[in-house]
């Protein structure tokens, strides 16, 4: 009964959405305020009808339905219940039914947020979350149906792969998607404009704040997945260059160009046709990285259950709606105005150099990652494309974006001195070589590649602490100091300089070493003595392990003690579960291979890891700079009705600089 | 020239250059690391460069894994069921690595013609054979009725 209650609650949203994308946008069409009127209540319908559609599903797990086929295929009695809990995400079905919850979500918020909006936008834009809504209900309800019964009902389920029995599974795909969902409020927000037809800085401004927010989410459930990768796949590394990976590493290269090129519009009124394309661009690749992950057309990790019918639903979906947007564009942006000019040494031009590279790096990713289905389709063999290409291209195109931060900042819009700039930034370039140097000099074994990668961080760094710097000693009095969009600015730029010292030395001087090991045994990695104590049985809910007791020993003390676990599931399943004896400059990783003459000796690995937890606490600063900018109160404010020219920005522009002493 | 056309000369330039060094950047790249997948038929009739990285993928023969006893040294064969290539590997293979199920290894052919394996991936499902190797065995079945009826 519960069941067919999520199934009849998902069609009402789905007719829900279908009255959200129609009614409201006629309205705005024709003119009409109570038609207009009908998209706040339609898009506050559909989020109450989809959550108890979600309820239902998790309800069924909770109470372990087996006649469900989704709850039967991905639970079973013995999972404990926080895992049945996200085991509602753990199968295509579910994961696609929290897909259109967040999407819900998302339009709700936009609903109840976006009060101070002309009501005529706002009517166009939550039409065009209910267009995207009606695509993903129906592709969840027509092709992956996670309330189908299975006849007769099953005593027990099978089991959640054991891979996603894990919490990093729990939070990374919700973070994930409220990543990928978000874009389509951007891309709302572009295609309520060009509706609108009157393509100007408002629209930009309004949609700021939610880029942002849908960037910060989309940074997290990428670094989520990367340190769950870490720890839960066994093999220690933190970026595969998977082709799902890259799915999701694609729109987050331009949502973090779109964040850049947003700025430019809502402040200068430049750059308005490539913001406008770079939201459609966002949303367009998020989902493509849907459909590479839910067909089954690349080979990969994740492993959905190939299915070419749902492949081909998103691939048409993909089709309306990035041809669609993409036909409205051609047809409106040539009515933009042209852009006033600046000079060629100006905040505008670093801008448009952090995009193109962006955008080129994003082009790069996704030729490698289709590659292997162009060669697949014109019959030039089955290919795959290394690791080494995308290292190689990623790194050209992102050392250029990253020497160019910290002018990015210091630059005046419409055009600076080059020479001015040149020498506020002297020192932190100065302490950057010097920081660098000391660094290759005490760490021994760093290459030149990543001495230097090294000094363009701490330039980064340096360069973001002189733009504070300068920032205060500019103060006036009776205005902020520091404005949100400026703290998390900074605090994303310093995250990239975090990142790249983490990816250069856990990149350079980590140590992988597969060794033979019985109890009793000890071997020397990298200044550490791991010490193999024990061998032992362990039982868990739905599993038994070998259990190795390990001691990490550094300089003569002992670190601590690892439990790293080689798990058979009742269900069959065998898997490796790491130990990691985690620091902030180190990590020292455990994991137990395969057993010897018959479970004597392990095959064991042993990694050592420096500043591996530097990458993900970048990656955690990049999204916290983006909630914060999110903060900005500027952007918030009630626009003006004047529908005439917009108001000048009355932004707190970098006053003149003095004459350095 | 007035200096605004001059501008957009050189900003038209300088994106040309960008964008043809970026291309021919990456075709070279690309061609530097597209590993091509072969099955142990195509091996044995001599299509897979020596030397070259590159991907084989089969099944596991049966009794075919040994172990050095010493070391993290293994030796096994992946076969299509018609073509047999010996595979060695140093290392811990994955939790999925079974007898008679799929298998993709990541590495090259030496002189003797022994596949030397840097990775050895398992799927991480026992019903799915990836679909690289279900292919390749399809067209290695196909490849032995074809030598049987010639053979005939």
């Amino acid at each position: 009964m519960m069941p067919e209650l999520g199934q009849v609650a998902l069609i009402l949203g789905l007719l829900l959405a279908v009255v959200l994308a129609v009614v409201p946008l006629l309205g705005a069409q024709l003119n009409q305020p109570a038609l207009m009127a009908v998209a706040r209540p339609a898009s506050y319908g559909m989020f109450v009808f989809v959550a108890i559609s979600y309820a239902m599903l998790t309800h069924a797990f909770m109470v372990q339905d087996f006649s469900v086929a989704y709850v039967a295929q991905n639970s079973n009695l013995e999972l404990p219940w926080y895992y049945r809990f996200s085991a509602v995400w753990g199968g295509h079905e579910g994961s696609l039914l929290l897909w259109v919850l967040i999407l819900c979500v998302w339009t709700l918020a936009l609903a109840a947020l976006s009060r101070s909006l002309p009501d005529r936008f706002m009517a166009r834009a939550l039409s065009v979350m209910g267009m995207i809504a009606i695509g993903f209900i129906s592709f969840t309800f027509f092709t992956s149906n996670p309330f189908e019964r299975h006849v007769p009902p099953l005593a027990d389920g099978n089991d959640l792969n054991p891979l996603l029995q894990d919490f990093g599974l729990i939070v990374h795909p919700p973070m994930l998607y409220m990543g990928y969902v978000g874009f389509a409020v951007a891309f709302a927000f572009a295609v309520a404009a060009l509706l609108d037809g009157r393509v100007d800085q408002q629209w930009v401004r309004w949609s700021r704040p939610w880029t942002n927010v849908a960037w910060g989410f989309l940074t997290l459930g990428i670094a989520l997945g990367s340190w769950w990768a870490y720890y839960e796949l066994g093999w220690g590394g933190w970026w595969f260059w998977d082709p799902v990976e890259n799915a999701s590493f694609l729109p987050w290269l331009v949502g973090a160009a779109l964040i850049h090129s947003q700025a430019v519009t809502e402040k200068r009124g430049t750059f308005k046709a490539w913001t406008l394309l770079l939201a459609i661009a966002a949303f367009s690749l998020s989902l493509l990285g849907t459909f590479l992950v839910r067909s089954g057309v690349l080979t990969s990790v994740h492993a959905f259950a190939s299915d070419p019918e749902r492949g081909t639903f998103i691939l048409v979906f993909l089709a309306i709606i990035a041809g669609g947007a993409l036909t409205l564009y051609a047809i409106r942006a040539p009515r933009l105005e042209p852009s006033p000019p600046t000079r060629l040494f100006s905040r505008e031009s670093l801008l448009l150099a952090n995009n193109i590279l962006l955008a080129v790096a994003c082009a790069m990713v996704l030729i490698g990652t289709l590659y292997p289905l162009v060669a697949d389709a014109f019959d030039l063999g089955k290919v795959s494309v290394g690791p080494p290409y995308f290292g190689l291209m990623f790194t050209v195109l992102m050392a250029p974006l990253v020497v160019l931060i910290p002018f990015g900042p210091m630059t005046r819009w419409s055009g600076d001195d080059v020479g001015t700039v040149f020498a506020s930034l002297r020192t932190a370039l100065l302490l950057a070589v010097i920081g660098g140097a000391v660094w290759w000099i005490v760490r021994s074994g760093l290459t030149l590649k990543a001495a230097l990668g090294i000094t363009a961080a701490l330039w980064v760094a340096f360069g973001t602490f002189a733009f504070l710097r300068r920032r205060w000693q500019l103060r006036q009095p009776g205005r902020p100091y520091f404005t949100a969009e400026m703290v998390g600015m900074s605090l994303a730029h310093l995250g990239v300089a975090v990142f790249v010292i983490g990816v250069m030395f856990a990149e350079t001087l980590n140590v992988e070493r597969d060794v033979r090991m019985a109890p009793g045994d000890s071997a020397e990695v990298a200044g550490y003595t791991i010490k193999f104590t024990e061998l032992r049985h362990h039982e868990g809910p739905n599993f038994v392990a070998d259990e190795g007791v390990f001691e990490v020993w550094y300089n003569g003390k002992l670190s601590s003690e690892q439990h790293p676990q080689k798990r058979q599931y009742l269900r069959g399943q065998v898997m490796t579960e790491a130990a990691i004896d985690a620091g902030f400059f180190a990590d020292f990783y455990i994991a137990m291979g395969e057993p010897l003459d018959n479970g004597q000796a392990w095959a064991v690995r042993l990694y050592y890891k420096p500043y591996i937890r530097w990458v993900w606490l970048g990656a955690l600063m990049m999204m916290l700079g983006g909630f914060i900018a999110a903060c900005e109160r500027r952007l918030r404010e009630p626009v003006k009705r004047s529908a005439e020219a917009p108001a000048p920005v009355t932004e707190p522009a970098l006053p003149a600089l003095p004459e350095r002493a | 020239m007035n200096p605004l056309r001059k501008r957009r000369l050189i900003l038209i330039l300088v994106l040309l250059l960008g964008v043809g060094s970026a291309t021919a950047l990456a075709l070279a790249a690309l061609n530097e690391n597209v590993n091509h997948f072969y099955s142990p038929t195509e091996i044995a009739a001599g299509k897979a460069p020596s030397g070259r990285t590159m991907r084989l993928g089969g099944v596991v023969l049966e009794d075919s894994t040994k172990r050095d006893p010493s070391s993290l040294k293994v030796d096994f064969v992946v076969t299509d069921r018609f073509k047999n290539v010996a595979v060695q590997y140093d290392g811990i293979l994955p939790d999925l690595f079974k007898e008679g199920q799929s298998v993709i290894a990541n590495g090259s052919l030496n002189a003797d013609g022994v596949f030397i394996a840097q990775e050895v991936l398992a799927k991480h499902d026992e019903n799915y054979m990836p679909k690289e190797v279900a292919e390749a065995i399809a067209a290695a079945q196909q490849e032995k009725a074809r030598v049987r009826e010639m053979a005939q």
